[in-house]
């Protein structure tokens, strides 16, 4: 099964994310900022992520960046979900290793779309 | 409704499109004609129905007939048809036509420019065909979504099925909510209102035909005369691509599937005696 990682400071995004991916078939874990997502990660690398970019602690476009340095970082499909949805911020994350985009709001559709466009469905 | 208003509506809308109506369908009918019912001043259906009887209601008929189309498109819808236009078509079709230089796409059920524009964003990656001529026509019988298709702008929603991200940053400006398709990709595609039951070879011949969850509304016999039609505007070594849910097998004999490539047709060959007819008589007819 694969295993994909919901960051999100938000618990409500968090459930409705985990209710699509688990229809989808993903284990799933949490996490409510980067720290936490790095943590996770170091303990077990997941095959996906979804990422929010507003988040205390530190930010998704942070982690991103961390994600890719560390070892086996480079494997996950990252897929941003955020509501900040302006080609800028578009073009900083697919350049800091992001590998699609979801502008909030979304729904099972869009998940679907973006997930099967990475090759993760 | 009665069921007298609703089986003239069934004859207007399979006369006019092709539709055909079943009787479950009959609230999605109350629902999209109660608009046209408030726009044109009438208080219900049976009233608008009346209007539709009056001798030179043609307006009003083009008007309801657009209002009973289903519309729902995406980019790259089932991606596989595309990856297939990309990975197999094109390539060959770079191949065989190296010498005139000249590729002519067609989608004929183009609703609100989803299909053509992802035909085109996919042809403009190719940097080979720079300095082809590539025609993409782009028809449909409803010019309401024709207008939103010529003007090239999408909902945030509409950009995020099935458009990967990269095709957003590179064809897409931003403005307001929405997102419009840039100048350089929209005249690749040209408009045109037209219907698929009516004479095609005003449209030229093609080398690819993306007639995509259209046929599926028509009844079988509206469904075989297109097909037909459709093959007389088709290059013999050309390609049919047809939607998800639908198939040329067991309907039509003049497409073969192509193996291994789902929703792939190939025109069969003609046979010899209609090779011998006069050049120019063949695709002239019309139906
Ligand atoms: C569901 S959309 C398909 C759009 C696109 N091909 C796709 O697969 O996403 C069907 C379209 O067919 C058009 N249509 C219905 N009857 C037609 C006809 N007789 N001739 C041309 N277009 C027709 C409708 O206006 C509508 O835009």
């Amino acid at each position: 099964m694969k295993r994909c990682l919901i960051i999100d400071d938000s618990s409500v995004i968090r459930k409705v994310a985990r209710r699509i991916l688990e229809g989808f078939g993903f284990a799933i874990v949490e996490a409510s900022d980067g720290r936490q997502a790095l943590d996770a990660c170091r303990k077990d690398m997941p095959e996906a992520i979804l990422l929010d970019w507003n988040m205390p602690v530190m930010d998704g476009y942070e982690f991103l960046r961390a994600l890719r340095s560390m070892p086996g970082g480079d494997k996950p499909k990252v897929v941003f979900c955020t509501t900040e949805n302006d080609l800028a911020h578009i073009a900083r994350a697919m350049h800091a290793g992001a590998d699609e985009y979801i502008m909030k709001p979304f729904d099972k559709e869009i998940v679907q779309a973006k997930f099967q466009e990475v090759g993760l469905l | 409704m009665t069921p007298f208003d609703f089986d003239f509506l069934c004859k207007l809308l399979k006369e006019r499109s092709g539709l055909v109506l079943t009787h479950e369908k009959e609230y999605l009918v109350e629902n999209r004609l109660m608009p046209v019912v408030r726009r044109v001043g009438c208080a219900t259906i049976a009233e608008l129905i009346q209007r539709l009887k009056a001798p030179a209601a043609d307006a009003l008929k083009v008007e309801v007939t657009e209002a009973m189309m289903i519309n729902e498109s995406f980019f790259f819808r089932d991606k596989n048809p595309f990856d297939q236009f990309r990975d197999t078509i094109l390539p060959e079709l770079i191949e065989k036509r190296s010498k005139r230089r000249r590729i002519r796409l067609w989608s004929a059920a183009a609703s609100s420019g989803q299909e053509p524009y992802s035909l085109a964003m996919m042809v403009a990656s190719f940097s080979r065909l720079a300095d082809w001529q590539i025609d993409i026509v782009a028809t449909d019988i409803s010019n309401e979504v024709l207008e939103k298709a010529r003007a090239g702008i999408y909902s945030q929603f509409e950009v995020q099925r099935g458009l990967p991200i990269q095709m957003l940053m590179q064809h897409f400006e931003q403005v307001g909510e929405q997102w419009r398709i840039s100048d350089k990709v929209r005249k690749m595609v040209q408009f045109r209102q037209h219907n698929l039951l009516t004479d095609l070879s005003v449209l030229g011949m093609f080398d690819v035909v993306f007639c995509r969850n259209v046929l599926i509304y028509f009844d079988q016999a509206t469904k075989v005369d297109a097909l037909e039609r459709i093959r007389r505007q088709l290059a013999p070594d050309g390609y049919l691509i047809l939607g998800a849910a639908e198939t040329v097998v067991g309907l039509s004999d003049v497409f073969a599937p192509v193996p291994d490539k789902r929703g792939l047709y190939r025109p069969k060959p003609k046979p010899l005696a209609v090779a011998a007819v006069k050049p120019g008589a063949a695709g002239a007819r019309v139906a």
